[in-house]
């Protein structure tokens, strides 16, 4: 774009039905990739394939696909019905076709009854069931959406992300979704691809790119709190451990576990993120919310070695092998 | 038991006085002159030559008022400065017109678009705006002379259009910025060309900054004095170079009460303008900087 690449050597399948999430940080490519998928920016190499048919070059309107974006988008002079039925009449769809297309959207979404108002007498929520279903209406092959939840308060963003987990379940459509969000990218994917720089780090199922992550970033990326990070050294290399907080067990001291102290204790409700000095390193543990924890205790620490994983600290790459072997360096 | 509230902040008494001062002076600075224009076009001349200019009229008439439309003389002819008005009016609808939609059009594809080398142009188009009139007029006018347009209303419309663009290109390509890009790409999806998402969506959302286009385009070209005097030839003279000219056509003695009341016509149309629109002036700007 311009004199900057933001995507390089990026190859992409995906599969017919499948839900994919885009997931990275701010400028990592992804809103990129899914223009240039939908064909609102011009590709400089390579080319894009939809449903066998190439697409490179071909107007977004010709490649079917329903986009939905962040803000919405909705066009503010009409009300609900014309917003969804716009791409239709400039497409020449038959009138009683686009009435039985928009019917059937609405009822989908919850909208017949708001279908004579204007945008801006709806809700967040309302305005992007309505941008949902002006892509629905299009009976697009390819969904894609482009952070559409950033924009809601936290409880509506819940409540849309399970409807629309069960819309991919009620159409069985091919969805590609980007957020900076892995709650969502974890609850929604079926499967992930984390990216980085305008490269994708990793792609897979969320369990699968949660438990055994490529390199370093994507270990940091997924997870709330973060993984923990240990500096030390298996098999004579330096390396880093990785290790996620639902994975160390805090015990009394004394008990023959590395000893920590606990510096924080954030309160969530279900459950205690117990923040932890251990020997100089900073970790977090996670502990059921029984308040037996306070600052300033020491703990013993047990990590669950066998669900951890290793890094190479100057690639950020995974190394392969058992974890048991390594030995912490402690400061 | 509430607590004391704190005591509320007044201007002290003389800044206040001095403010009102300053505010009463000023407005009779600009309400004076209108005043005595009002008041002569209604004093029969035999007062006018009492030389008391600012008294009040202890005759009320309307014959200045009649004359000056009717039977003013504006050179040879002397049929009133009523056939101004209608020039300047079949002048200034299809310039206003025109204008306003080109400029909508280049502000829209402007900012949506942004076609190769389309900023180069816009910083052309907009450096065109600060030259003088002057300086452009003589070969304007050859030009318009070998298209056979000079001396022609459609000529002097030409001239508006041109002139009217720079500026309406402006008002519109920021309005336009402000529209977010994710309008314009919803509509792409759904398969809109450029000027059905020109006329089916951009031009319905621009009515607060049409309004304010069609404001200043109404009082710019109605006034205007200089383009109608070069460009719209004998038969065309707009309103403002007819009553020019009969504030310098004098046979025998000057007839102020009719010349202010002629000025007074003239200036009707913009002023109705201004006083029936102004609140949508202020809320078309508004409207073009805070975009919900």
């Amino acid at each position: 774009m311009g004199a900057n690449t933001v995507l390089s050597d990026l190859d992409l399948d995906v599969a017919a039905g499948e839900f994919l999430v885009l997931l990275g940080p701010s400028g990592c490519g992804k809103s990129t990739l899914l223009h240039a998928i939908a064909g609102l920016i011009d590709v400089d190499a390579g080319g894009v394939e939809i449903g066998g048919k190439d697409v490179t070059w071909a107007d977004p309107k010709d490649r079917g696909i329903g986009m939905v974006f962040q803000s919405y988008a909705l066009y503010p002079t009409m009300n609900v019905e014309r917003n969804m039925s716009f791409g239709l009449r400039v497409a020449g769809v038959p009138k009683t076709e686009i009435a039985t297309r928009v019917e059937r959207a609405s009822k989908m979404l919850q909208l017949d009854a708001l279908l004579s108002r204007k945008p801006a007498q709806l809700s967040g929520g309302q305005r992007q069931r309505v941008a949902i279903g002006r892509a629905l209406v299009r009976e697009a092959q390819v969904f894609l959406f482009d952070e559409p939840l950033s924009n809601l308060d936290a409880k509506l963003r819940t409540e849309l992300r399970r409807e629309l987990k069960a819309l991919h379940r009620d159409l069985g459509a091919t969805m590609i979704y980007v957020t900076h969000d892995q709650v969502e990218a974890m609850t929604l994917a079926t499967r992930v691809a984390v990216m980085r720089g305008g490269r994708i780090q990793q792609i897979g199922t969320p369990g699968a790119v949660y438990a055994r992550p490529a390199n370093m970033f994507v270990a940091g990326f997924l997870g709330s709190p973060g993984i923990n990070f240990i500096e030390g050294a298996a098999a004579g290399a330096p390396a880093v451990l990785g290790v996620r907080p639902e994975h160390l067990a805090l015990h009394p001291a004394g008990a023959g576990h590395p000893e920590a102290e606990v510096t924080l204790v954030e309160a969530m409700g279900a459950h205690e993120v117990v923040w932890l000095d251990l020997q100089g390193q900073k970790l977090a543990a996670i502990a059921p919310s029984t308040g037996a924890h306070q600052m300033g205790d020491r703990v013993g620490v047990r990590m669950a070695l066998d669900r951890a994983v290793l890094f190479d600290p100057v690639s950020q790459e995974r190394i392969e092998g058992p974890a048991g072997a390594f030995q912490a360096r402690w400061r | 038991m509430s607590a004391t509230m704190a005591p509320r902040r007044r201007m002290p008494r003389p800044a206040r006085i001095g403010l009102y001062v300053f505010l009463f002076t000023a407005a009779l600075a600009f309400l004076l002159p209108l005043y005595v224009m009002v008041a002569t076009s209604l004093k029969p001349m035999e007062e006018i030559r009492l030389g008391n200019l600012f008294s009040l009229p202890v005759k009320i008439t309307l014959a200045p008022w009649a004359q000056a439309w009717m039977s003013a003389c504006t050179g040879l002819e002397c049929g009133g400065i009523r056939a101004g008005f209608m020039n300047s009016v079949a002048i200034v609808v299809p310039s206003t017109l025109l204008s306003i939609l080109l400029g909508a059009l280049n502000g829209y594809a402007l900012s949506f678009w942004r076609p190769r080398g389309a900023q180069a142009f816009f910083v052309i188009l907009v450096t065109g705006a600060f030259i003088p009139y002057q300086v452009m007029l003589f070969p304007l006018i050859r030009a318009l002379a070998a298209m056979g347009l000079f001396g022609t209303l459609p000529g002097i419309v030409l001239i508006h259009t041109l002139f009217g663009m720079p500026v309406m290109t402006l008002l519109f390509r920021n309005y336009y910025a402000g529209v977010p890009h994710e309008l314009f790409m919803a509509a792409r999806i759904d398969g809109g060309g450029f000027w059905r998402i020109f006329v089916q969506l951009m031009l319905p959302m621009s009515l607060p900054i049409v309004v304010v286009a069609v404001i200043m385009q109404v009082t710019a070209i109605w006034n205007d004095f200089l383009l109608g005097l070069v460009f719209a030839g004998h038969d065309w003279l707009p309103m403002t170079v007819q009553l020019n000219n009969i504030i310098n056509t004098t046979t025998g003695e000057r007839l102020y009460n009719v010349n202010m009341a002629a000025t007074l016509l003239t200036s009707l149309v913009p002023l109705t303008v201004y006083l029936a629109s102004g609140r949508w002036f202020v809320r078309g700007i508004a409207a073009g900087a805070v975009k919900g």
